[in-house]
């Protein structure tokens, strides 16, 4: 028995693909690196209430706008509030709002996409024209009229980027959905006398969820930068609430004098979008089986 | 014996751009319980659109014209979906032409198989139980681990075991097989139509074996349809059909058959012309244009079913009594 052959012999659980999506993603430097500053964020978001030096919203006017210091380590603000606390706590409010909005229309342009894909032809024209008149809109037009309709708020936000972003998700389930349906073990499937649900589910759906998950994790730093963009307009969350585009924006007019604050915002805005950008790029690498490497 | 698939005067079209294309016309074809019945036909004659009928899985532009589907002695025809879900799986399965497409990728084969027996009661235990009885009869080695892996970890060959073995597992009354080994090299194919022959005596169900190989017919089959540009031309028994066929293009199909050619030549021997457009019908016989045997009447009407013998049938005026 040749070694080939002893490979083929040995039965192996379906969990080593899973092994092999891993391996491949730490032999990636980049991937690495993502991950890493993912895990850090996340950890960060998590015990925000021990690593936060101070209370964030703590006002001390006598304290203002004080370089870094030990007892302030990356200073304090117009306010008086430590910046560092107020970073950990805009992580968190990133976080939450990424990972909200990212799922919510994750889970709406699945189901709409597998609608227009799989159910009939009408459905199929009224929900493209949605997905193209919602994606021809400009999401900041957008963003304006609904903080001006429902007030500016975290649910705002997240209604916003959910919107804007289903048709990004919506349409790619419905080509693959419109390709998967004409395969033949979906054929296959029906004349073993599974009904659509049943289609949809237990077949389209396991193809479709993949790619998809990929496409999530590079859609994260996209709505973080999103939900900071519209804070920093104002349009986002109200003010006393940490969030690093509102750091960045107060910091913003302060420039010249104290450019820490600037930096302080920004520097975590540009590290965790690099880092979810790495580690979804790195994702797709790993788990496309084309690129046949180790 | 009351038939199993009681085919009678089924047309169908297709709605095209360039018009209707009628793929069926008028088809008359009979499957008894436990026969194992061929349809021969070149490619684009009617054979899967045939078997897309009775499974109820036509395409969307498709239509039924006229005649009936009787299966078990309900009419199929205009038979509502949930309805048609019934029976496809339990009563009437079918296995595909290409095994590397047949499988879904991403579920492992345990999970596929488990999951068509979804009408039944039994615990998911008795239905894995069950589904690896059935990959054991196929012929798969080692079933209790391999149900547990992906499709893409199986050959050709196996594939095709495992979604025979997936058709039979809720042991249907008819099983239709399209053209089964047409995908598969030369060996692979004998091992798959020795395992059909097998599992005979496994499975007490008619077969529709669907094949463009005469060959494998003659191996299989207990009769024999032989259809062209959408027609049934001739139906008879397995010996009768190979011994003394009736109609013309039968004849011709027989000639061209490389393995019946005895003598060394340059050249195969083909069947001059082409298949005529469906969307634009001529008159008269369907197969008059390559007919080398065709007459005045050949040209000016359509044949009606000329019965031959007992059990052989065709299409067919050279077997005209009127």
């Amino acid at each position: 028995m040749t070694t080939a052959d002893a490979a083929l012999a040995t039965p192996l659980p379906a969990e080593r693909a899973w092994l092999i999506v891993v391996r491949r993603l730490l032999a990636d430097p980049l991937g690495t690196l993502g991950l890493t500053i993912v895990v850090l964020l996340v950890i960060s978001a998590l015990s925000a209430d021990w690593l936060a030096t101070h209370d964030p919203f703590e006002l001390a006017p006598r304290q203002r706008m004080q370089d870094p210091s030990p007892d302030h380590w990356l200073g304090t603000d117009q306010l008086g509030r430590d910046v560092f606390s107020r970073v950990i706590y805009g992580g968190r409010i990133a976080l939450w709002v990424s990972l909200t909005a990212v799922s919510l229309s994750l889970f709406g342009g699945l189901v709409l996409g597998m609608l227009a894909g799989y159910g009939p032809r009408w459905l199929d024209n009224a929900l493209v024209l949605l997905f193209d008149s919602v994606r021809s809109f400009p999401t900041i037009m957008f963003a304006l009229a609904m903080v001006t309709l429902l007030g500016p708020s975290l649910g705002t936000i997240i209604t916003v980027i959910v919107v804007a972003s289903i048709p990004v998700y919506g349409r790619i389930v419905r080509i693959q959905t419109l390709s998967l349906k004409e395969t033949e073990f979906v054929l296959a499937e029906r004349a073993l006398g599974a009904g659509p649900i049943r289609v949809l589910f237990s077949h389209i759906l396991p193809n479709v969820i993949g790619p998809l998950l990929i496409l999530a994790s590079m859609e994260i730093p996209v709505v973080i930068t999103i939900e900071a963009g519209l804070s920093f307009l104002g349009l986002g969350v109200r003010p006393p609430t940490p969030t690093w585009g509102s750091i960045l924006q107060e910091g913003y007019q302060y420039i010249r004098d104290t450019p820490w604050l600037v930096i302080a915002g920004g520097l975590p805005l540009i590290l965790t979008t690099l880092g979810f950008t790495f580690l979804g790029e790195a994702l797709r690498d790993a788990f496309d089986p084309k690129l046949n490497r180790p | 014996m009351e038939p199993l698939l009681d085919i009678r005067d089924l047309s169908v079209e297709f709605a095209t751009p360039r018009g209707k294309v009628k793929a069926l016309r008028r088809i008359d074809l009979t499957v008894r319980p436990g026969r194992i019945v061929g349809i021969v036909g070149e490619s684009g004659c009617g054979k899967s659109t045939l078997v897309s009928a009775v499974m109820g899985l036509l395409a969307g532009n498709a239509q039924v014209t006229s005649g009936s589907i009787a299966f078990e002695g309900r009419q199929l025809r205009d038979l509502p979906e949930p309805a048609w879900r019934d029976i496809r799986g339990r009563r009437l399965a079918m296995v595909f032409q290409d095994p590397m497409t047949s499988l879904n990728p991403v579920i492992s084969i345990a999970t596929q198989m488990i999951d068509i027996q979804h009408r039944d009661d039994a615990s998911r235990g008795d239905k894995l139980k069950k589904a690896i009885a059935w990959l054991a009869k196929v012929g798969i080695a080692d079933p209790e681990q391999r149900i547990e892996d992906y499709p893409h970890r199986f050959s050709g060959g196996m594939r095709q075991r495992i979604a025979i073995a997936m058709a039979l597992l809720m042991n249907p009354a008819l099983l239709i097989a399209d053209e089964p080994t047409t995908a598969l090299d030369v060996t692979l194919e004998a091992q798959i139509i020795h395992l059909i022959k097998q599992l005979r005596s496994e499975f007490d169900g008619a077969i529709l074996f669907v094949s463009h190989n005469l060959g494998l017919i003659a191996e299989i089959c207990d009769e024999v349809v032989v259809m062209y540009a959408g027609e049934v031309v001739e139906h008879a028994e397995i010996r009768r059909l190979f011994h003394s066929p009736s109609h013309p293009y039968t004849q011709l199909l027989l000639t061209c058959d490389p393995a019946r050619i005895e003598s060394e030549e340059r050249t195969l021997p083909t069947i001059g012309g082409t298949v005529p457009d469906l969307a634009h019908l001529p008159g008269g016989c369907i197969f008059a244009a390559r007919c080398p045997e065709a007459f005045e009447r050949c040209r000016a009407e359509a044949p009606g079913t000329y019965r031959v013998a007992d059990g052989h049938s065709v299409r067919c005026f050279l077997h005209a009594d009127d």
